[in-house]
């Protein structure tokens, strides 16, 4: 029997269900209003954002697994490349460019298109610290995590602070293969 | 020495009376070696308390993998038996066969271990250990009330999980299974929603 080929990003976004994008937008705006008004520090908010998306990336892995057919991916070019085509598109329905190697091929910078939570949002002078995607850079951590490589993500260029696009930065630190849990004498 | 001849010496189970796949047992791991899920349907024989059970069945597929892949006469590295492998990396064997059962087994890349004991007789399950996957997607990892890495313990995630085999001709089963279930959870009308359910799908 053959192997299920992987499905490209479009496809699996047009057969998952679908919600309404203002309200998953203003959804997020409230959590972060929220976050602000809870915290009142913009650290503990943007540290609180990357828990947040570190819990998600944890469960949204096995359901990128699952809908995707995707195999082990080789390297971490592959890795990047696949979050880039098929995960963004998949879950946020928009693609990503990978761009910007180093020359070990460890890190790299995903450029997002376009980025459905910032939708008619301006960031007021009192939280000008503030990382409004950063729930994103804890899925990647946390998603990747499941899949053995520990990641340090950051948001490299952000269009809410004056930058032109969205950047997020994906450093490979170390890769932890899978040990033997139990203990030998039992 | 070894072939003592057919079916007149070693006993063969009992050939399925239905159609559709007998699972005789199946489990749930994750990468840490917690058993996520144990549900039997048809096991005569329990030789192990279910805790060294678990042990051994992770142990015996761990060793396994680790096997296969470093005999895989097809990969060009070299690395040495008992390094730790990465999940989903190198080659991954998908069942074994005996003569009174056939286990099957599927690994994700984020370690999610699933294997399923059935009949010798059963054909290649690997579009159904992808079905069990998906349902675990769908009712357990998508739960927000269940803590990822702990033994599951809804009882309305059993459901799905046993419509594969519990529907139409497997009915006996599925009211073993009601049984099971009654014993986790009291709630009457809990039962009767589940039996609904599995009785008119």
């Amino acid at each position: 029997m053959a192997p299920a080929v992987p499905r490209s990003g479009d496809a699996i976004f047009a057969n998952v269900e679908r919600v309404n994008a203002e309200l998953f937008t203003l959804t997020y705006g409230a959590i972060v209003r929220q976050l602000l008004t809870d915290l009142e520090e913009v650290e503990e908010v943007n540290k609180q954002l990357d828990q947040m998306g570190y819990n998600i990336g944890i469960r949204l892995i096995d359901e990128f697994l699952a809908k995707s057919n995707v195999t082990r991916c080789v390297d971490f070019r592959e890795t990047a490349e696949v979050i880039a085509k098929v995960g963004f598109k998949m879950f946020l329905g928009v693609t990503a460019s990978v761009t910007n190697w180093d020359t070990e091929g460890t890190c790299c910078s995903l450029i997002l298109d376009d980025n459905p939570l910032v939708d008619f949002v301006e960031l007021p002078d009192t939280c000008q610290g503030l990382y409004y995607c950063n729930i994103l850079s804890g899925v990647v951590r946390g998603a990747l995590e499941m899949v053995s490589m520990k990641t340090k993500v950051t948001w490299v260029r952000d269009m809410l602070r004056g930058d032109d696009a969205f950047e997020l930065q994906v450093k490979l630190l170390k890769q932890v293969p899978e040990e033997y849990p139990y203990k030998d004498d039992e | 020495m070894q072939f003592f001849g057919g079916s007149e010496i070693s006993p063969s189970p009992p050939v399925p009376t239905a159609s559709g796949n007998n699972a005789h047992m199946m489990y749930i791991f994750n990468r840490n070696g917690v058993c996520l899920l144990y549900r039997e349907w048809n096991r005569p024989l329990r030789t192990l308390d279910s805790n060294q059970d678990h042990k051994l069945m992770f142990g015996l597929l761990f060793s396994l993998k680790s096997l296969t892949a470093k005999m895989d006469p097809s990969s060009t590295e070299k690395g040495n038996l008992g390094v730790p492998q990465l999940p989903g990396q190198g080659c991954s064997f998908h069942s074994f066969r005996t003569n009174t059962y056939k286990l099957s087994f599927m690994e994700s890349p984020s370690g999610i271990k699933i294997i399923l004991v059935t009949h010798p007789k059963a054909s290649d399950l690997r579009e159904s250990l992808k079905y069990i996957y998906n349902l675990y997607v769908e009712y357990v990892v998508k739960n927000p009330l269940y803590t990822p890495g702990t033994p599951i313990r809804s009882v309305e995630n059993l459901i799905d999980f046993n419509f594969h085999y519990t529907i139409g001709p497997e009915a006996s089963y599925s009211t073993q299974l009601l049984t099971n279930m009654c014993e986790v959870s009291d709630d009457l009308a809990q039962v009767s929603l589940l039996q609904h359910l599995v009785y008119n799908g």
